[in-house]
Order: C-alpha cells, then structure tokens, then sequence
C-alpha cells in the first residue's frame, strides 16, 4: 500500500501554531524537544556515575534549577506525547516502516554517520541556544523573544551557509 | 486568565496536557512530512520549502494568537515563559545547529518523529544529539563563559528595536508573505516546473489577502495596557469618569464591623503599606492590575473592592482600571487614605461647637480611632511571619 500523501504546508503550519498558541495559553511556556534530550543525559550520568554529577558545575547547576528526579519534567512528558503523536500519524498514513533514509549517491554507513554527527553538533547548539528548533526558534517567535529569533535566522543562516559543502550528502 | 497553570492545571495535571500537546505537537510534524531528512534539507538546497512553509505558518498564528489573548486580557504575558537572550550564545548555538542540521538532516522535534516512525537515521540522529547534549555538560566550564554573556533578560524582539508590538507583528507577517512567495519561485526553478496549478494558485493569493488584513487589524489592537495607561494620565479623563465613592467613616464601620465582604486594594508603595495597612488589604500597582493576581482578587464574587491610596485621584485612577478591564463592585475611597487618617486614625475633636449630626459621627469617630489602630496592629503580627504569594512566570525552554 502506498502511503498517503503530506498534508498542506500551510494547513499543517496552521494546526501546528494552533498546538503552539493552546500549550501556551494553558501551560504558559511553549513546545520543546531537545530539554527533553538534557533530562535523559543527565539521568544516564546519575546512574553511571552518581559522584559526578555531584562535582561537576553542569549538573549542580541543573538540579538546582530542576528540582527532583530529572525525568519528572514538563518536556520529557511532552516528547513521549510527540513519539505517540508521531506513531499515530505514520500508522493512518501508511508510513511505519523500519528504513534507513539517504541519498542513492551515498552508502548506509555514510547515511548513520551524518546523521550521529549531525545530531551531535544540534545537541551541542541546542545547549548554547537555550533551545532547537523548536524550543528557542519556535516558541520564540510566538512570543516575540530577541534571543529566540536571533536563534532561529542564526540557525537558517547557518545551514544555507555550510548547505554547499555538504551537497554531496543529499543531492 | 491564562496561563491556566498553575492555578485551574496543578502540576500532576500539567504532565498530562504536556502528554497531549506533545501528541499534538507530533502529529502535524509528521503530517506535514517533517520525518523524512530529504523533506527537511530540500529548504537547504532549493527543492522542497515545505519547512519554511510550515515553520513560519505556524511562528506567526501562534503569535498572533497571543496577540489577541493578550489583548483581550486572557493570558498575562508576565507569566508566559520568554526566551531570555543571552545574545553570543544564541548566535554561537545557532551557528552550530545549522551545520547539525545539514550534515544530520533533521532537528530534534523532526527526529524524534522520524524515529518514532521507524527512521533508522532519526535514531541515530537522536543517539548523537545526546552524545552533542553530553559534550556540553561534560565542557561545561569551558563553554560557560560564552553560554552566561551578554544577558538581556527576557527582552522581546520588538522592545530591541524599538518599535511597537503592532507594527512588529505586521512585519513579521508581511516577512512570512514575501518568503512564501519568494520561496515557491525557486522551487518551481529547481524543480523545473513551468505552470503551477492555477486553482491552488487563486487560493494562495486570497490566503496572502487574508493574512495582509490579519496583520493590518495588528494594528486596531494596540497592547490594550498602553493605550489604557496612556488615558490615565489625562486629568480630564480621569475627574470625569464616574465613580462609586465611600467615606472614610462608612470604611471603618466595615472595618471595625469586621465585614467579610470587603477587600481593600491598597495602592500606596510597599514601604507605606508594611509601616501602616488596613485589614483585609492587599497591595497592588496601577500596572499590577493587568496580571493574574489582581484578576484572581477582583473577580471573586460577592466581595466589595475598595481602592485606597494616599490621594483619591490615584485610588480613582486604580478604579478606572479595573472598571474598564471589567471588574464589578469597585469603590473609591473618598479622599484617599490621607482623609481616612485624618478623619478616623489621627481624630481630634473639633474645638468648635458640632452641630446635631456631628455629635454622632465625632461619637462614632472618636471609637474607631481606638479600635481601628488595634486592628491595624493585631493584622500586622498575623501577617509578619506569613510569606507574600506571588504568580511566578514559568520556567521554560529546552
């Protein structure tokens, strides 16, 4: 069975900026996605290395600001709810499958290695950004936040800029 | 008033609706294509814009969005978590996250609909962004320096350049309009397509006309607080405005009568009111009115609303507030508080001879001015080891 087709660009921004405004309006605080990344990096160090995290500044200063067990936190429920929102979506569409996505000009082990880098260096600037996407670029816009739209054309900007070196990755 | 949390949402049910507007927040990506990489990275290299499309659709209806809610006066912006900008490092992250974006084809949101798809790149994808968090946490020291510069505070877009909220949001759509169009003319480039449906194309412009008056009506909807703040400090305006008045001795009867119903809105600066405050009163500013602690205390139902401040002009100007914000059973304090001492807390007896009525009022006044003092006292000790209840603003981001 051939999976169905994207909704509307448009139409999905629209329902999209929908979610955004209702998590606003009832919670007051906007989407998110890669706290929810932060919240499992510093449980995994609790766990491995429980005095670590008791010495190093990083995570001091994390259960300072997040008191209690850190996956007890708004953004780790909000990702579960993106992982079934997403499930749900791909399963009335047809679109569940286990693949592995990439360009035919490139192997499957190139393909895993951008992306484990890729991800890194988003995991990296998400921390200095206060944010991703979706957490400082997003959300920030809706409330008009300087440091969420700097965030978000520094983002773009920097994508269109190194976009040519890494051409033979995708065209 | 909004946000409903935490008052109407406690903070069980929060992890609830986080579960569904995560599922929310899910499905439309993946609706909207954003699990595949090919999808995401088309913006970088001209063939597919549908990122764009949905990221700025949706940027600018939830701005909108709060726009309005603020407007009408149904979400207190000073409780919305914003962004603070701490600028080299929102430059440095963001820097950094765009080459993560087209060397890995995804962002976090996108990969983690990818993966929960059965994207085997989403899942390293998401397996690396923790590696990259762990980089972070572990260079800590090294990074801190950049990551703590040049804080802002939590300063909006349009407080930085200077212009109003209006014209900003109409900017911003006007930005989003020109994208679009801008955007689908190199896509039909890349892709080689010569015609574009004309159909589809009919809608397009009928929707840039819709999102062009949208953004225009910006524009009636001045932030509601300025334009009422701005009212205020016409003199005019505010001697003519009608209002309920009540007298200093009708004040300390319902004092000392120990009335459940009234409540006291103190509007003196803080150090005044902890030297010397009424039972039952609670102190706010003329701009404190407009947040969520004012509407949770003047819209409980039943209670009389009596604003005091040192001269009536003010209290009266705290009564305008509330009354075109649409609070009911508001009083000004005749006189201000500086009568209410003069005739009640400090009360002499004239030299001269009263008059029939005075007797009774001078008998009335000459009690309360015993009493009135003890029930301030007594107030104060019950509140000095309680601790003040304020709204915090929520702690947010990623």
């Amino acid at each position: 069975m051939n999976s169905t087709k994207y909704m509307n660009p448009y139409l999905a921004g629209f329902f999209l900026g929908l979610v955004l405004l209702a998590t606003i309006y009832f919670t007051g605080r906007g989407l998110g996605a890669s706290g929810a990344v932060k919240s499992a990096v510093v449980v995994s160090v609790q766990t491995v290395a429980p005095s670590h995290t008791n010495n190093a500044k990083f995570y001091k200063e994390y259960s300072e600001e997040h008191p209690g067990n850190p996956l007890n936190n708004w953004l780790v429920f909000e990702v579960v709810g993106v992982i079934i929102g997403a499930f749900l979506s791909g399963l009335i569409s047809n679109r569940l499958n286990f693949t592995l996505e990439h360009s035919p000009k490139i192997s499957s082990k190139t393909r895993i290695a951008g992306a484990i880098f890729g991800g890194l260096f988003f995991g990296l600037g998400a921390q200095f950004g206060r944010g991703c996407t979706s957490g400082a670029a997003l959300s920030g816009m809706a409330v008009m936040s300087t440091g969420g739209i700097v965030t978000m054309f520094a983002i773009f900007g920097s994508a269109y800029g190194f976009a040519y070196f890494f051409r033979k990755l995708w065209l | 008033m909004g946000p409903l949390v935490p008052d109407i949402i406690g903070n069980e049910l929060n992890f609830v609706v986080a579960l569904f507007c995560g599922v929310g927040f899910g499905f439309v990506l993946e609706q909207a294509g954003f699990s595949t990489s090919k999808k995401l990275v088309g913006l970088f290299y001209g063939y597919d814009f549908t990122v764009l499309r949905v990221f700025f659709t949706a940027g600018v209806t939830a701005m909108i969005g709060v726009v309005v809610l603020a407007h009408f006066g149904l979400l207190d912006m000073n409780l919305v978590f914003v962004n603070p900008t701490f600028l080299w490092s929102a430059i440095v992250g963001g820097v950094i996250m765009g080459i993560g974006f087209v060397i890995g084809g995804f962002c976090p949101g996108t990969g983690i609909c990818a993966a929960a798809i059965g994207k085997i790149d989403g899942m390293f994808f998401m397996f690396g962004t923790f590696i990259g968090v762990l980089i972070f946490a572990e260079g800590y020291p090294l990074f801190e320096g950049v990551y703590k510069a040049a804080n802002l505070g939590n300063i909006r877009l349009y407080e930085t350049l200077g212009i109003s909220q209006s014209l900003f949001a109409f900017l911003l759509i006007l930005m989003a309009v020109g994208a679009f169009w801008f955007t689908s003319l190199i896509e039909n480039k890349v892709n080689g397509v010569k015609n574009s449906d004309p159909k589809l194309k009919r809608i397009y412009v009928l929707l840039t006309g819709v999102a062009i008056i949208v953004g225009l009506s910006a524009f009636i909807m001045p932030d509601r607080k300025e334009a009422m703040l701005k009212e205020l400090n016409n003199n005019n305006f505010v001697a003519s405005y009608n209002s309920e008045h009540m007298t200093s001795d009708e004040l300390a009867f319902r004092i000392m009568d120990n009335d459940a119903n009234i409540q006291i809105i103190d509007l003196r600066s803080q150090k005044e009111f902890d030297s010397l405050s009424l039972p039952k009163s609670t102190r706010l500013t003329l701009l404190s009115l407009f947040e969520k602690d004012a509407n949770k205390l003047l819209s409980v139902k039943n209670k009389i609303n009596i604003f005091i401040a040192n001269d009536e002009l003010t209290a009266k100007k705290g009564y305008i507030l509330s009354k075109e914000l649409g609070y009911g059973n508001l009083f000004v304090l005749q006189g201000g508080f500086n009568q209410f001492k003069k005739d009640i807390i400090e009360f002499a007896k004239p030299d001269k001879a009263p008059t029939r009525d005075e007797i009774d009022t001078y008998r009335f006044r000459a009690k309360a001015a015993k009493v009135i003092p003890q029930m301030i006292q007594e107030n104060k000790l019950k509140n000095a080891g309680g601790e003040k209840k304020q709204a915090k603003r929520v702690i947010g981001g990623c």
